[in-house]
């Protein structure tokens, strides 16, 4: 690991000031930055210590809403009692990911900068656009089971590996930042971003940016969501896809319904054709097979992850089905 | 820099270390405390689990100078007064342990558990410990260990 100092964040303005006028970066519970430190990915002269600051409160908002501190540990969301009820899909998709262990210790800003786990990138021996812009990508034509079939771009088809933002895209959650500039806010929408030619940048965070919280706007329908996540094993591995989904269902009828995929590309990805294709229309599995068509109609799967294609039409399926089913 | 926490019980303090250390670094090397392993350093494999301010985290992921002021419980502190935790008995008397690379870690993971959770069923029991891997002995004994400590 290369030589760097280590700092304590004595409050957020000053380590704002410094991470934008040296570059160095913010280490929060370290399950993402310490690893890579370690395999040479990434490697800052200096690390500032953010645990100290007061940003963990879960706050329950009296409209129906949350705003939660970016360093929250995630199991400490994952098991409060109003989220829970009001966004069991964050809930489920917070608990689904890496270990009690490391959910113990990862962050909620933390998570949602967690890097992509494309093999390329982790291995500084391997061409990585991402890594290093202009390199090539080895992916294209080498190992992508797991990588994107949304989105992607000839320079880089990573995937984000988060559940949780997963979770986030469906409820569209905001990010509340501290820039230089003093605060600021943005949608998760506009927080992830497709690689493009780009694909250095895994989101539109503005530089230096600290992440203070996350806010989960009021949103009546999250309270009948879900977050079902396929692996190569049953617990701790990150996803081979993934289906975030909120569904209102009255009279057999679709009055209302939300979905988002994960694993698929390079930002958590809403699925927004579906849900137009299935507003207003019968809660049929016909109607869920075509909307998930036609979300899917984009795909282009590379060479060895066409399997995403039925994978994640399949997973819609399943899952709305079974939220129709228990809304009787 | 300098490190002062507070290890199963006792102040420490930790000299000239450096900032890339991990916590589970500064416990093997410079504390004299073995019992938490080093795999994987990657999160992946549980061996180096600790408690740090009562929560069972991966301490080759937590840098050393997070670890000021804190408060470290490993498996070394685990024993009471009166011998071995239940835990440690059960996997002992369960026949959990062959190679016993991975166990400090599962100890730790299954005294947290079963602080939380008294009785756990199997699906509790296997998630609970999906963070902490076991080449030797395909888990059987392991679950049988966590029953054992259970019911003791
Ligand atoms: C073995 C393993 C398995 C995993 N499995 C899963 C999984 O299945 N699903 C899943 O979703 N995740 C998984 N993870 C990833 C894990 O969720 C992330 O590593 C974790 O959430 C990152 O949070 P952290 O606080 O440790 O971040 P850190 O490692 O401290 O930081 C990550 C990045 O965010 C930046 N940062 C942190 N906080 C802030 C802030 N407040 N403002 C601005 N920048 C900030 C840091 O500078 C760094 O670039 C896994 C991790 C491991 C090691
Ligand atoms: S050594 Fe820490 S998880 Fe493997
Ligand atoms: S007993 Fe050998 S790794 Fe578990």
């Amino acid at each position: 690991m290369k030589p760097f100092a280590y700092q304590r964040a004595e409050a957020a303005d000053s380590a704002v000031a410094t991470i934008s006028r040296t570059g160095a970066a913010y280490l929060a519970g370290g399950t993402n930055i310490v690893d890579l430190m370690k395999l040479g990915v990434t490697a800052p002269d200096l690390l500032i210590d953010v645990t100290g600051l007061p940003l963990r409160d879960i706050e329950a908002l009296p409209d129906g809403g949350m705003r939660v501190g970016a360093l929250t540990a995630n199991s400490d969301l994952a098991t409060d009692p109003v989220l829970r009820t009001r966004f069991p899909a964050v809930a489920l998709a917070l608990l689904s990911g890496a270990s009690a262990q490391l959910r113990n210790r990862a962050t909620i800003g933390g998570n949602l900068l967690q890097r992509t786990r494309c093999r390329y990138f982790v291995d500084v021996t391997k061409s990585c656009n991402k890594r290093r812009p202009g390199a090539g990508c080895a992916a294209r034509e080498g190992e992508h089971t797991d990588l994107a079939i949304l989105g992607a771009s000839e320079q880089c088809v990573a995937t984000n590996p988060s559940d949780l933002a997963v979770a986030l895209a469906l409820v569209d959650a905001r990010v509340e930042l501290l820039t230089e500039g003093g605060p600021a806010s943005m949608s998760v929408h506009e927080f992830f971003r497709l690689p493009g030619d780009r694909p250095e940048r895994d989101t539109n965070l503005p530089p230096g940016a600290l992440i203070t919280a996350v806010v989960l706007p009021a949103t009546p329908i999250a309270r009948m969501s879900t977050y079902r996540k396929v692996r190569d094993r049953s617990s701790f591995a990150f996803a081979a896809g993934s289906v975030a989904a909120a569904l209102d269902v009255r009279d057999g009828v679709v009055q209302d319904v939300r979905l988002a995929y994960g694993a698929v590309a390079h930002r958590p990805w809403r699925a927004y054709a579906a849900e137009r294709s299935l507003r207003g229309a019968p809660a049929t599995v016909d109607n869920f097979e075509r909307a998930a068509d036609e979300e899917l109609a984009a795909a282009k799967p590379l060479r060895d992850n066409g399997y995403k294609v039925p994978l994640i039409r399949n997973l819609t399926v399943g899952v709305l089905r079974g939220m129709t089913e228990a809304s009787w | 820099m300098r490190v002062n926490l507070t290890v199963n019980g006792e102040a420490r303090q930790a000299d000239d270390v450096w900032p890339g250390e991990s916590l589970l670094y500064v416990l093997r090397e410079r504390l004299g405390l073995p019992g938490a392993k080093n795999a994987c350093e990657q999160g992946e494999c549980g061996s180096c689990t600790v408690y740090l301010d009562g929560t069972p985290v991966c301490a080759c992921l937590v840098a050393a100078g997070q670890a000021e002021h804190r408060d470290v419980r490993t498996v070394e502190g685990l024993p009471g007064p009166d011998g071995l935790d239940p835990v440690q008995q059960a996997f002992l008397s369960a026949g959990a342990v062959q190679c016993g690379f991975c166990t400090p870690g599962l100890v730790v993971a299954v005294h947290d558990l079963l602080a939380r959770n008294p009785t756990p069923s199997d699906p509790d029991i296997r998630e609970a410990l999906a963070g902490n891997l076991c080449r030797c002995t395909g888990y059987e004994n392991i679950v049988a260990a966590v029953k054992l400590a259970a019911g003791a």
